[in-house]
């Protein structure tokens, strides 16, 4: 059955009017919202809406070059704009705040074209009334199972690291998935009141192929019969305390052991409740409840994998209020799958299991904006940890009394649609970030530190990039607080977003900057690089054209290392450019490492430039100022006087000091004036710049622009070029592609730089050639 | 051996055929024309010399009217000597119950009763003059197999349960009936056999022959079906209340089954050949989570008066229905209205638990347990691809109840492909595969 638990006295009953709301952390936006959903269910209300959020965006403007300049203008003007973004609110609280909820929505929603709510959930019809009354929206109510599958399908496509795999014992505890491409098929076993098992084809195409009425609501009712216990959580901490084997009838109890051959072990449970039925004692509380969840769990699992098998899936999550947040009853489901099938199919669990149905009625209700064109990306910012308010947990969220408890979840409309590399050799099996910090205790707390240490330099950045604005310190300082914030969850909860790796702890830096309008701190000082390197450019050029072929090779490889130490996500580099601002190309160089490299291919890339040039070279730059002038571009250019193609890769919104695709544009245009090499290449239509897609000094190699994908296509590019640490190092170390790739990278990092073998400025050089597979292209 | 028994054997066949074969067996003609239930008198048919043309291989005996005198006397010698002397027990030791077959021989020759010891005459007369045996044995009396044939002596039958808590007493009683003075073994099939057979030894000098349940499990079906051909039942318009019966199921050619074994807790087999079978899966929700939970629900104490309070009460005041929530049929899913949405759900409630009372819990407990039982079932049978499942086991033991929902829910969820069997014997099959191990010349 649906997830039906309505009319219950599960949450608490009564009204709960006399609490505030903390109006700056919940409904964020809630101004310019419009289009709503909730669902309703046993003790939890979740409501979604669609908003606006204007936030400040830096732009950069080339001046008008026909006038002469002076010298010492800065090359283009940097301003702040306005910018308007969509964005998805969800947020989740218990039923008992419904009506202040609404009061607070009321109060606060200025948006008056909105007319219809979309609902569902079980308790959708107990609230209607209340609903229209309050907020005069009529409510319109969709199918529960619907919304659940809609709302399921959203999430796998759109958030990275979803699903997860449970196990209580191992360290993490949380193994999340790789968002696969493919989504379809899957088994969705929702666990209500009753139990629903629905097998899922396509967007379109679902089927309920059978359910079991023994599931949370048998939970709950016999557990409050047994136990006297009336709430479902306080159940459930009955359960976690007590011991099955006094009250079932296990097979060592019928054996004096094993039943060996059959392969039953002695503490496998014969008869649930069998205990009781021969015994005349007392049972505990305890041992009844975890009796009536080992129970339960195990039919559930039973089923599941019976099922699993008549339709031959594997992939099979699960969800509803009976699993929603609960780690023992994911142990559980989990330990029964496991038994069940032997490890054949695995038990996956959902980050926001708890919004799919929203999220379902939302996207129902959103049909004409069609949502699915759009790729979305979670809100690392704006969004609640998993597990932020589970009692197992977080126990202290709960025991404070009057403490409006929430769970909320943000996601932004990404102005272009992701899609994959075409030139991944296994998209389903591609993992961006090389290093995963939940499973590598050592690299999290190093990092976490990193991270924590780099704050105090980031918020003086982001004061600097603001000068005459007077309330940019107050905002410096709720950025500050917020991060450390995050950082004081993940490393309490190092699964609180999917995997914590480098990049996520990088893009949640960039999340909360811009939640402060501090949209890029760095704007100025990359100015200022980019001027001054502009100025060495053709200089650079001509000595290099003055070399051998061989030596310039080498230089124009070493170029590009140096380019890449000018990197202020770097602490040590930082450090370095903070204090000498005069640190300068030539001094890079000498920084680096000598060769022999710690990942050394350079004399197989120096054969294969001997060979045939390739068609075309897709380049995912790095920082801004020498790295991509003096670095980036005579490499480009040596790429296209060999009559290779160039698709220069950049950001499309900034990250540290990362050259964004705005920026490349201005610089490209001014290097073109300088160089009738790049000059001819852009008129040809030789040298392309396009947009990563990507915000982040990362690069997640299945989320890229469409366009990007398209061009990649197009010119059948046949070699990848990747460059600096945070797209190289951090993530797509290890990334496998289908044509030839270049990794390069210098390491600024001394602590990275040991556990790869080195020292600091070491030097990667990677070239690989992909495997020969015959009838492809 | 065909152990259903229901071709023509060849005379001459027997001996050498099988020498497992334990399957007695009456004639085709005889099992027509008498069911057991309707015509007991005419059992007693059986206990005649015909018997004594019994013949098949090893220690079966088949009547068989063609046999010639000769091949007759030969086959008596030779089954003499094979023969274990008395008494012929077979013992399953279950979580709960231990049940008990026990072979009364009613051919007894005066020259026999002359030499039988007395402690062998004194277990017969306990046996055979009572109904029940110290605080919870029972002998199920209106399940007695009369004039049965076994390795060539005819007798009863009888079927007898106790407690497994129980046990001690048990063993003081084959203690003081100086048991091990006649059989130094004991033929025990179920858990109990492994975990008392310290017990057996020190109290009783008795050593367990332990036997795998599920051996006997199938062996027992087998052999009672092959002699009994009202064993086998189903009920007739499961889905209509009115018109639903029990009808006579002949398991002519019973592969593949699906027997499903419902004790404390549930095993679930399936059954390709006597030799080919395969434990699918089971469940802990079984005849003990029912018990149970209705001890601790209601504060009955035994299975009788938890299923009394059953038959009493209205499941759908504990249960919330589809109907509950969609207030009628769930057609996207094409869910009816009646079927429960979720187990036990309007307990949530607790308004609802006031108001219910104990027979209503009894019977959703008992509904619960069941349906769960037919739902695991019916996906097996998918899975296995098997249309015919066979339910057996103390569970169903009086519990009409269970066995009717039981053939509905595999008739109305399956759209009919599936049937539900029932058997008359409900648990006493592993007790009688262990006795035909004891049988089953060395």
């Amino acid at each position: 059955m649906a997830g039906h638990v309505g009319g219950t006295e599960g949450g608490r009953n009564s009204m709960d009017k006399s609490i505030t709301l903390p109006p700056d952390e919940i409904f964020r936006n809630l101004e310019n919202a419009k289009r709503f959903a909730i669902d309703i269910g046993g003790s939890l209300t979740k409501l979604a809406y669609y908003s606006t959020v204007q936030h400040k965006v830096a732009k950069v403007k080339s001046f008008d070059h026909s006038v002469k300049e002076a010298e010492g203008d800065p090359v283009y003007e940097i301003s702040v704009q306005e910018e308007i973004t969509a964005r998805l609110h969800f947020i989740k609280f218990e039923n008992a705040y419904i009506e202040t909820c609404l009061d607070f929505i009321k109060d606060h929603l200025v948006n008056t074209e909105t007319k219809v709510i979309k609902a569902t959930g079980g308790g959708a019809h107990k609230f209607k009334d209340l609903i229209e009354k309050k907020l005069k929206l009529k409510v319109d109510k969709e199918d529960e199972m619907t919304c659940l599958i809609k709302g399921c399908n959203f999430v796998l496509r759109n958030i990275p690291h979803e699903a997860f795999v449970y196990a209580k014992h191992a360290d993490p505890e949380f193994r999340f998935q790789n968002t696969h491409p493919d989504i379809f098929p899957y088994l969705l076993i929702n666990i209500g009141s009753g139990v629903s098992i629905v097998k899922v084809e396509s967007e379109d195409k679902f089927e309920r192929v059978g359910g079991s009425s023994i599931g949370g609501g048998t939970f709950w009712g016999l557990g409050a019969l047994l136990t006297k216990t009336k709430r479902f959580d306080e159940l459930l901490q009955l359960a976690s305390r007590g011991q099955h084997s006094n009250v079932d009838m296990l097979v060592k109890d019928i054996y004096g052991g094993a039943y060996e051959s059959l392969g039953l072990t002695g503490d496998l449970i014969a008869s649930s409740f069998g205990k009781s039925a021969t015994t005349d004692k007392q049972f505990s509380k305890e041992d009844m409840a975890k009796s009536l969840l080992h129970m339960i769990s195990n039919d559930i699992g039973q089923l599941a994998c019976l099922y699993a098998r008549l339709h031959n899936l594997s992939t099979v999550y699960f969800g509803g209020f009976f699993i929603r947040g609960h780690p023992v009853t994911m142990h559980t489901i989990t330990y029964s799958i496991n038994f069940f099938t032997k490890g054949e199919v695995q038990a996956l669990f959902l980050r926001h299991e708890g919004y799919l149905g929203t999220i379902g009625a939302f996207l129902k209700g959103a049909e004409e904006d069609n949502p699915n064109q759009y790729s979305w990306g979670e809100n690392y910012a704006g969004s609640s940890g998993l597990m932020s308010v589970s009692p197992d947990i977080n126990p202290m969220q709960r025991a404070r009394s009057g403490t409006f408890s929430f769970d909320m979840l943000e996601m932004d409309r990404l102005e272009r649609q992701l899609v994959n590399l075409p030139l991944l050799q296994d998209p389903s099996s591609y993992i961006p970030d090389t290093v995963d910090l939940t499973e590598d205790s050592h690299a999290r707390e190093y990092w976490l530190s990193c991270f924590e240490e780099a704050l105090d330099g980031v918020v003086k950045r982001a004061l600097a990039s603001q000068p005459d604005i007077l309330e940019a310190a107050e905002r410096a300082e709720k950025f500050r607080q917020k991060y450390r914030h995050k950082l004081q969850t993940l490393r309490q909860q190092p699964f609180a977003y999917g995997s914590l790796t480098v990049r996520s702890l990088l893009d949640t830096r960039e999340h909360c900057l811009n939640e402060f309008n501090f949209p890029d701190p760095y704007s100025k000082i990359k100015q200022r690089e980019n001027d001054m390197a502009l100025k060495y450019y053709q200089k650079v050029v001509r000595a290099l054209e003055d070399l051998s072929w061989e030596q310039r090779q080498f230089a124009l490889v070493r170029g590009l290392l140096a380019g890449n130490v000018f990197d202020w996500g770097a602490k040590a580099v930082s450090d370095v450019l903070e204090t000498d601002p005069g640190f300068g190309f030539e001094q890079a160089k000498q920084q680096l490492q000598e060769r022999p490299w710690l990942v050394d291919a350079y004399n197989q890339w120096i054969e294969r430039l001997k060979g045939e040039p390739h068609k075309c070279a897709l380049f995912f730059v790095d920082n801004s100022g020498i790295d991509i002038i003096l670095g980036v571009f005579p490499f480009v250019r040596e790429l296209l006087i060999r009559g290779t193609q160039v698709v220069l890769a950049s950001n499309s919104l900034p990250a540290l000091n990362d050259v964004t695709n705005n920026e490349l544009h201005i610089l490209t245009e001014r290097i073109a004036g300088m160089d009738p090499v790049i000059q001819a290449a852009v008129k040809d239509d030789r040298l392309t710049l396009v947009q990563s897609g990507s915000s982040s000094p990362c690069l997640d190699l299945s989320r890229l622009d469409k366009v990007l994908a398209t061009v990649v296509r197009e010119r059948r590019t046949d070699l990848v070029i990747i460059e600096g640490m945070g797209r190289a190092i951090h993530t797509n170390y290890y990334a496998a592609l289908s044509c030839e790739s270049l990794k390069l990278a210098v390491i600024k990092n001394s602590w990275l730089a040991d556990r790869l073998g080195g020292k600091i400025f070491s030097v990667v050089f990677k070239f690989e050639v992909p495997p020969k597979t015959q009838g492809l292209h | 051996m065909e152990l259903n028994g229901h071709q023509t054997e060849d005379g001459t066949s027997g001996e050498t055929e099988n020498d497992e074969a334990i399957g007695p067996k009456q004639t085709h003609q005889q099992q027509q024309q008498r069911p057991w239930k309707e015509t007991p008198s005419s059992v007693s048919f059986l206990a005649t010399s015909n018997m004594e043309g019994a013949s098949a291989g090893g220690s079966a005996s088949i009547s068989r009217k063609t046999s010639s005198s000769s091949t007759v006397r030969q086959r008596t010698e030779s089954l003499k000597k094979n023969r274990p002397p008395f008494p012929w027990f077979g013992m399953d030791i279950g979580g709960a119950l231990v049940k008990l077959v026990y072979f009364e021989p009613t051919d007894v020759t005066a020259e026999e009763e002359q030499e039988e010891v007395e402690n062998l005459r004194s277990i017969r007369h306990y046996l055979t003059s009572h109904t029940a045996y110290g605080t919870a044995g029972i002998r199920d009396v209106y399940l007695e197999l009369p004039g049965l044939s076994l390795c060539g002596r005819t007798g009863s039958l009888h079927f007898i349960r106790f407690p497994t808590h129980d046990m001690a007493g048990f063993l003081q009683m084959v203690r003081d009936k100086h048991f091990s003075s006649l059989h130094t073994t004991l033929c025990a099939t179920g858990g109990g056999a492994f975990k008392f057979e310290q017990d057996f030894l020190m109290m009783a000098d008795l050593e367990l022959h332990k036997l795998d349940e599920l051996e006997c499990l199938i062996r027992g079906v087998l052999y009672i079906d092959s002699v009994l051909p009202s064993e086998c039942y189903y009920f007739e318009n499961p889905t209509e209340l009115e018109r639903c019966e029990e009808k006579a199921f002949p398991l002519e050619n019973p592969y593949p089954l699906l027997l499903v074994n419902i004790g404390s807790g549930v095993s679930i087999l399936a059954v390709y050949s006597k030799d080919d079978y395969r434990r699918v899966t089971g469940t802990s929700l079984g005849g003990g989570t029912f018990l149970g939970m209705c001890c601790l629900l209601t504060g009955c104490s035994t299975f009788e008066e938890a299923l009394e309070m059953a038959s009493r009460g209205e499941s759908t005041h504990v249960d919330k229905l589809v109907r509950d929530i969609y207030g009628g049929d769930y057609e996207r899913f094409g869910l009816p209205g009646w079927a429960v949405a979720s187990s036990f759900g309007n307990m949530m409630c607790k308004d609802k638990r006031e108001s219910v009372s104990k027979e209503d819990l009894a019977r959703a407990t008992l509904v619960t347990i069941t349906n769960n039982i037919g739902s695991i079932t019916r996906m097996c049978a998918l899975n296995e691809n098997i249309e015919r499942v066979v339910f057996v086991g103390n569970f169903l033991r009086v519990n009409t109840l269970s066995m009717k929902l039981l053939a509905y829910a595999m008739d109305y969820w399956s759209k009919g492909q599936l049937k539900a069997l029932f058997l008359r014997h409900e648990g006493y099959f592993g007790a009688v595969g262990a006795l035909l191990e004891l049988l089953k010349p060395s």
